[in-house]
């Protein structure tokens, strides 16, 4: 009697202690959660701080106008000048070479892993293109010096294969694997009474592909696409090893070319911290962040839209 | 989801397969080093020394001389050029300064405003070689000429005595101390009559990010140019013969003629400490110094100091 008296109360007790306790760690996750993600939020408004703040005062020295429209670029002489028009224009060129290769053939073969392919092939391709994601850019970097360069050379008879087109090329296999799985999810979120009215109408796969899977998922593609321009301007080490490293603005893509990716990497290493060629990088760094930055939220943007679209 | 894993797992091994079998046609066997632990550590400690992608082959072998005679000391070589090596001497992230350059005024005035007091130690000498392909008919050139390639007033390599074929002009990039060095030297022909301080490098010329790469791009490229230190030097390319005037005979650069001072492009390899190096550090430099070090230098495929 006595115990069953007791028990009761014993595991009330209990309970309450652990509800309290439970509410405590809640409270301590939430928190530390929170922490989380104001940290993603602080060491982003810190990039851009450091960019400002190290990259604005070269204007005192060269103004805006000059800084972006000059060709002449040398850092080490004196006085030195600062002109990025040469590295504005090779990263422009390599990053829409590197587009128009690589979305035709990673929209088909989203096409294809979504409409056409059975599935155990899907099985097998979709993890190989993820893997492709996963080398490292020096990787492709060698890749490019090793074997891409000599037959670039040899096929447009240039003088060097390390020139704009080797990189772009490299960049577009680079770029591929996330066009390809991006624009695969976006014809998957296709709804399939779209896809079966079609065929109802008789209409052949291609058909079916090209008039209504595409233009459905068009805004998905658009997204996958600049994700993958975002890829392309931002790599450094390929472009780096390929691409040649001339400072004349490139007249053609088999001209040799310094991207602005590559003069930052190519020459922080021997900027003197708050020295003018410093700050001169880090501007350029600033007008890449701008840039990739406009591209990602033109990117986000359109996705969303995608989202809306078919949300039910 | 075991089944998603397996699922994945199965492409992937099949890539790891065949990866493997292909490379299996070429594999080469990495040679095993061995190392006994019986002598008692002299001298402890742990350095890094930082600068000229040049120096870096001759640096690497008195670094791993030194650590296997002391065990105890550890030193870490890397270099991305000597531009990047004064700079971090400056910014006090290197112990050691490899450079292939002398340190300009500018850099000493940045580097006591930052309380930091670059000490100069000459460990060797190089003669800056220019290299094309084996096959390029052209064996001699005069600095003017040279100056002229690499500010692209020649382009083509019959201005030059050789074929029908356009010059591709090869340079480091700005990281780079032999960048600097050749520049002043050749391209601004310091010390001739003809040196004029406002020459640069053409925009046409390709400035890559390591010697290697130069080297393999000459030894594959019949049209191309390159400058490089003297331990780059191999079978693969030839070296230029340098012509101070016209009127000059040509030098070919090797050892012998760095030593005499015949060969127009030498140059001296530095050390840069903060202040007279003390300690592990010192004991290192004194190593490199020795006539051991020096024995190592002309193995290194550059020039000792002369004695």
């Amino acid at each position: 009697m006595l115990q069953q008296d007791v028990a009761p109360t014993a595991v009330k007790v209990s309970n309450r202690g652990l509800r309290r306790r439970l509410r405590l760690g809640e409270r301590f996750i939430e928190g530390w959660i929170f922490l989380a993600g104001l940290l993603a939020i602080v060491v982003l408004l810190g990039i851009i701080f450091i960019l400002l703040k190290e990259g604005l005062p070269i204007f005192t020295h060269t103004p805006p106008w000059e800084f972006l429209f000059g060709t002449k670029w040398y850092p080490v002489s004196d006085p030195p000048t600062f002109g990025i028009a040469p590295f504005f224009v090779s990263t422009l060129m390599i990053t829409l070479i590197s587009t128009v290769v690589a979305v035709p053939i990673g929209v088909a073969c989203a096409a294809y892993l979504s409409e056409v392919a059975p599935p155990k092939v899907n099985d097998i391709v979709k993890p190989i293109i993820e893997i492709l994601a996963g080398i490292p850019s020096v990787m492709m970097g060698f890749i490019g010096l090793a074997l891409l360069s000599p037959f670039v050379q040899s096929l447009f008879h240039l003088n060097t294969g390390l020139c704009g087109l080797t990189a772009a090329i490299m960049l577009s296999l680079m770029s591929l694997p996330i066009i390809v799985s991006v624009s695969e999810d976006a014809m998957h979120a296709v709804p399939r009474e779209f896809k079966e009215a079609s065929y109802a109408l008789g209409a052949t796969k291609w058909e079916t592909i090209w008039h209504v899977c595409i233009p459905s998922a068009l805004s998905g593609i658009a997204a996958a696409v600049m994700l993958g321009v975002g890829r392309a301007i931002g790599e450094t080490m390929t472009v780096l090893m390929v691409a040649g490293g001339a400072l004349a603005v490139p007249a053609s893509p088999t001209d040799p070319m310094t991207t602005m990716t590559s003069a930052i990497a190519s020459g922080i290493g021997n900027a003197v911290r708050g020295g003018l060629q410093y700050q001169a990088l880090f501007a350029v760094g600033l007008i890449l962040f701008i840039l990739t930055m406009a591209v990602n939220i033109i990117a986000e943007m359109v996705l969303e839209r995608q989202k809306r679209k078919f949300a039910r | 989801m075991f089944k998603s894993i397996k699922k994945r797992l199965l492409p992937l091994s099949l890539v790891l397969v065949t990866a493997f079998v292909l490379a299996g046609c070429s594999t080469t066997s990495t040679p095993t080093t061995t190392t006994s632990t019986t002598t008692p550590p002299a001298l402890s400690g742990s350095f890094k020394i930082i600068g000229s992608n040049t120096v870096t082959p001759l640096s690497s072998v008195w670094a791993e001389n030194f650590m296997k005679a002391n065990k105890e000391v550890g030193i870490a070589v890397s270099g991305p050029g000597s531009g990047v090596g004064i700079a971090s001497l400056i910014d006090g992230t290197t112990d050691i300064c490899q450079s292939s350059r002398l340190i300009t005024s500018k850099e000493i005035d940045q580097a006591k405003a930052k309380g930091v007091n670059p000490y100069e130690i000459q460990v060797a000498s190089d003669a800056l070689s220019v290299i094309v392909n084996p096959s390029n008919p052209v064996s001699e050139l005069t600095i003017a000429q040279l100056s002229a390639i690499y500010t692209n007033k020649i382009t083509n390599w019959k201005e030059v005595g050789g074929n029908d074929a356009a010059i591709l002009v090869m340079a480091r990039d700005t990281n780079s101390g032999t960048h600097v060095f050749f520049k002043e030297h050749v391209v601004q022909m310091a010390g001739l009559p003809t040196a004029d301080k406002t020459l640069e490098y053409g925009n046409k010329v390709l400035m890559l990010p390591s010697t290697e790469e130069g080297v393999s791009q000459v030894a594959g490229n019949p049209n191309a140019i390159f400058y490089a230190g003297l331990g780059y030097l191999n079978s693969t390319v030839k070296a230029i013969g340098v012509k101070k005037t016209a009127d000059d005979t040509a030098v070919k650069p090797s050892v012998e003629t760095a030593l005499n001072n015949t060969y127009p492009v030498s140059r001296p390899l530095v050390y840069y400490t903060n202040g007279a190096p003390t300690g592990v550090i010192k004991a290192y430099i004194d190593y490199c110094l020795s006539a051991a070090g020096q024995q190592t230098v002309l193995e290194a495929g550059f020039v000792p100091l002369s004695k």
